[in-house]
């Protein structure tokens, strides 16, 4: 029991950074909310889906077809609509939830629910670790998990545009004397974060079948992971999955499915409440007293 | 017969992730003092208040106010005890007038302290406490919303929501910055009637011909720590001090 | 000839404005009548209406409280995404009180209102020190907590709650007891908010140093307003278990924390008319759209989101300055 836990506890934290790094991309560095992140990932699968079943692609194809889409249409929401409401955080995530509810409510109401919504797997098969039975696609999550929190930590580091996305949301106006134009690459970093959050749909989504319902799950998880972890922080959405992921996991084992969701949420609380910029976050807790 | 001093500053020192921006600095000032604190940008003037007043911890060192080491309190319980401060940028409440701007320190537990109970209709005493640092009555200027005002006036405003609260000890910081020597000139009175009646004050300046007309003592900061402390003209006659505004003696 | 366009006051608000108001009939009329026509016209509907759209009403005066609630929170700079936190909390105190105990709902009414408002200050204390948007994080979560824990312990009925408590004497009691708590809100947070403690609030949201600076302590005022709003909130709870006879997990629900941000959003923020004439928009559009089932969230949010992006200072600033106001084309002074 205690072998299966470890090691589902790692793949459950791997889903949980893939999730969480799109999200961190878009409110935690660039200081632009995103609250439609959960519907952008329903998007994506029932877009593969579409592409796959009723247009008869190749998965890999349709897949990248639909990372594209989802990059593409949260970038153009964001220019020709959302752009107004730039620096009103609750203006835009008001909006932004809205429209995230509508998508998902509307896929609902069009019928998208049953089993028979699946995606296909990149790889068949499983493997046999010491008396565990892994899916061969379990592991893939969490190779794909590892190289996107890899390649975010290089893009922000050391690409001028990764720099750009950050000096945006710490002084705007600065970034803007520097050169640097703030509704561009406000609207790169959307599409940025949706195509972190397709990629996880589509490796992930496979496991499963794709729900409408999940949507909600998403946006709070990916919120627990970058408010504990620390908006903005690459580290800290490795170390806080790995934190909560695991306790996610010890709880589904040892106490019960019910309470997996009381994890995440106390996490968030109690770290709002001790420390609220998260484990490796600097943003600024207390309104700045000098 | 030796007073203790009504605020002794001893071996401040703070260090900002790696900035030293005070190094153990120690004064004191007076009952009824005004001291001038000058230096060049960056020498830690604000920090210095910041420290003195609650707003940022200090690491080392003690401020004892009035008897009572306050290092590191809160800045409200700082305040409630009788240090008032000015900021650098001046922070008023830009969506409010003039006038409604006072309200905010009228409602401080510091004067439920000092004039106990009900003191009168709010309104009319901020009116009155504008007009003491030179808002005309007849312009209704202080009617005014505060986005609107000029500089001078935004000013005038932050030394009045000072010194509404009756403090024994006013820390102002660069109070003329940004002003026209017309507007400092007018200024300066309010200052010395501050003086007359007793308050202890603190300038950071660095319009230095204005301040050492006014100024009993002057201390020198430079990159932290204190460099000269004594009054003006022996203190402009320091060779660190010349040094430290502009650079390597000439030869 | 470049002209710019210049809002003027409209003369018959500026006479108005003074005690010379009574001098003259039409300017009497002027400033009652946008006070006086909406308590009329509520007051007229409700009495005309079926028992159908009566329950709608009533629903919307709810949200309309909770939307009033929300503006208190904000005029503070406490931003709330968790209205749903104060309703749970008042509709579990009274259910509790009247199934556990059989207490009328005329006594647990009220004692959920003063208990829930000091239980939501207590439970937001913590984050008061820290920057508006963590505020409004942990009013987000706290919610989605409280449905889970309930969930997963099965206290207070669990998830099939408390059902068969006591209704409300009669239904002109009930209409009473909502609508006039409706408008007596109104007015006094109007009144708060222009008296000089309402001065010391907003700055508060404006530029909290400054306050500080004054030696004034920020935890002890928002306490304050977070008891006021809490119990607001609290009180529609507690109202709304009593309608339905019945309290469970979905009070909790995020319509009750959506719904007010809503109204006020599309009602106009800051002023607290805003959030009734936005719920009274808002709840009886959700009504007529039932029609179409499922489709009705996505139209709903649709209209949210067209709202929010389209006219951000909501319709009651809006019909305000119209009101007050006239615009006209000037030529730039050179």
């Amino acid at each position: 029991m205690l072998l299966g836990t470890l090691i589902y506890g790692l793949i459950t934290s791997a889903t949980l950074a893939l999730l969480s790094i799109g999200f961190n991309i878009t409110f935690g560095i660039s200081g632009v909310a995103n609250f439609a992140y959960g519907a952008l990932y329903v998007i994506t699968g029932f877009g593969a889906w579409i592409l796959c079943n009723m247009l008869g692609f190749p998965y890999p194809l349709a897949a990248m077809f639909a990372v594209l889409f989802s990059a593409l249409f949260s970038a153009l929401v964001y220019r020709f609509f959302l752009l107004r409401l730039r620096g009103m955080v609750l203006s835009e995530v008001i909006a932004t939830f809205a429209m995230g509810l509508a998508i998902l409510e509307l896929f609902r109401y069009s019928g998208f629910i049953g089993s028979s919504y699946t995606l296909p797997v990149f790889f068949e098969g499983s493997l046999f670790i010491k008396g565990i039975y892994v899916d061969a696609q379990r592991l893939f999550v969490v190779g794909i998990a590892a190289g996107a929190t890899l390649l975010l930590w290089l893009f922000t580091r050391h690409t001028r545009t990764g720099r750009a996305f950050r000096a945006i949301s710490q002084n705007e106006f600065t970034a803007m004397t520097l050169g640097i134009d703030s509704d561009w690459t406000a609207t790169l970093s959307m599409a940025f974060g949706a195509a972190y959050v397709s990629l996880a749909a589509i490796v992930i989504l496979p496991l499963g079948t794709i729900s409408p319902m999940a949507g909600y799950g998403i946006l709070i998880n990916a919120l627990a992971v970058c408010i504990v972890g620390g908006l903005g922080s690459t580290g800290g959405v490795l170390i806080a999955s790995l934190i909560i992921g695991y306790a996610q996991q010890f709880t589904e084992s040892y106490v019960g499915t019910h309470w997996i969701m009381i994890v995440s949420l106390l996490a968030i609380f109690l770290v709002l409440c001790i420390r609220p910029s998260g484990l490796l976050g600097h943003q600024k807790e207390l309104e700045e007293r000098i | 017969m030796s007073r203790t001093p009504l605020l002794k500053v001893t071996e401040l020192s703070k260090n900002f992730r790696g900035v030293q921006a005070l190094y153990r600095v120690s004064f004191h000032v007076e009952k009824g003092e005004l001291v001038g604190v000058i230096g060049p940008n960056g020498s830690g003037k604000t920090t210095l208040v910041n420290t003195i007043t609650g707003f940022v911890k200090p690491n080392r060192g003690e401020v004892v106010y009035d008897d009572k080491d306050i290092t590191g309190w809160k800045p409200q319980k700082v305040i409630r005890l009788g240090i008032a401060r000015t900021f650098q940028m001046v922070k008023p409440f830009y969506k409010l007038p003039a006038y409604k701007n006072m309200i905010v320190p009228l409602y401080s537990p510091r004067l439920k302290k000092e004039l106990g109970g009900r003191y009168g209709d709010l309104n009319e005493i901020a009116l009155d406490c504008l007009e003491d640092v030179g808002f005309e009555r007849d312009s209704f200027v202080a009617y005014k919303t505060a986005s609107v005002l000029p500089q001078g006036y935004l000013k005038r405003l932050e030394l009045a929501k000072a010194m509404v609260l009756r403090p024994d000890l006013i820390i102002l910081d660069e109070l003329f910055s940004g002003l026209s020597l017309a507007e400092v000139a007018s200024i300066v009175p309010i200052i010395e009637k501050l003086r007359y009646a007793g308050i202890a004050i603190i300038m950071i300046e660095h319009r230095l011909k204005e301040l050492f007309r006014i100024a009993d003592r002057v201390m020198v900061l430079n990159y932290g720590r204190k460099i000269a402390d004594g009054m003006a003209k022996e203190v402009m006659e320091s060779r660190e001090v010349k040094k430290a505004y502009l650079g390597t003696e000439a030869e | 000839m470049t002209l710019r366009k210049e809002r003027i006051d409209r003369g018959i608000k500026v006479r108005s404005d003074d005690i010379f108001i009574v001098r003259s009939w039409r300017e009497m009329i002027y400033f009652t009548a946008p006070r006086l026509l909406p308590i009329v016209l509520l007051f007229a509907l409700v009495l005309i209406t079926n028992e159908y759209w009566q329950r709608v009403l009533v629903q919307a005066a709810v949200f309309a409280l909770l939307g009033m609630s929300w503006d208190l929170l904000a005029n503070c700079g406490l931003i709330s995404l968790g209205q749903a936190l104060f309703f749970g909390v008042g509709a579990y105190i009274s259910g509790s009180f009247n199934f556990y105990f059989g207490w009328s709902p005329l006594v647990t009414i009220p004692l959920a209102t003063v208990l829930g408002g000091l239980l939501a200050a207590l439970v937001l204390v913590p984050v008061f020190r820290l920057r508006g948007i963590y505020f409004s994080m942990v009013t987000l979560v706290l919610p989605l907590m409280m449905e889970r824990i309930i969930e997963a312990t099965a206290i207070l009925g669990g998830t099939e709650g408390l059902t068969g408590l006591s209704s409300l004497p009669a239904s002109w009691v009930e209409l009473c007891i909502i609508f006039i708590p409706l408008w007596v809100c109104l007015f006094l947070l109007r009144r708060l908010i222009d008296s000089n403690y309402g001065v010391v609030i907003r700055a508060i949201s404006d530029n909290d140093q400054s306050v500080i600076n004054a030696g004034i302590s920020l935890n002890l005022y928002k306490a304050q307003v977070v008891i006021i709003a809490g119990a607001i909130g609290a009180f529609c709870g507690a109202f709304m278990t009593h309608v339905y006879q019945f309290v469970g997990m979905p009070v909790f629900a995020l319509d009750y924390s959506i719904l007010p941000i809503a109204s006020v959003i599309v009602g106009g923020a800051g002023n607290f008319a805003g959030a009734i004439l936005g719920a009274y928009i808002l709840v009886p559009l959700s009504e007529l759209l039932r029609g179409i089932g499922g489709l009705r969230i996505v139209l709903y949010a649709i209209f949210l989101m067209v709202f929010v992006v389209a006219l951000p200072e909501g319709i009651f600033h809006f019909l305000q300055r119209k009101y007050s106001q006239f615009e006209r084309l000037v030529e730039v002074d050179k």
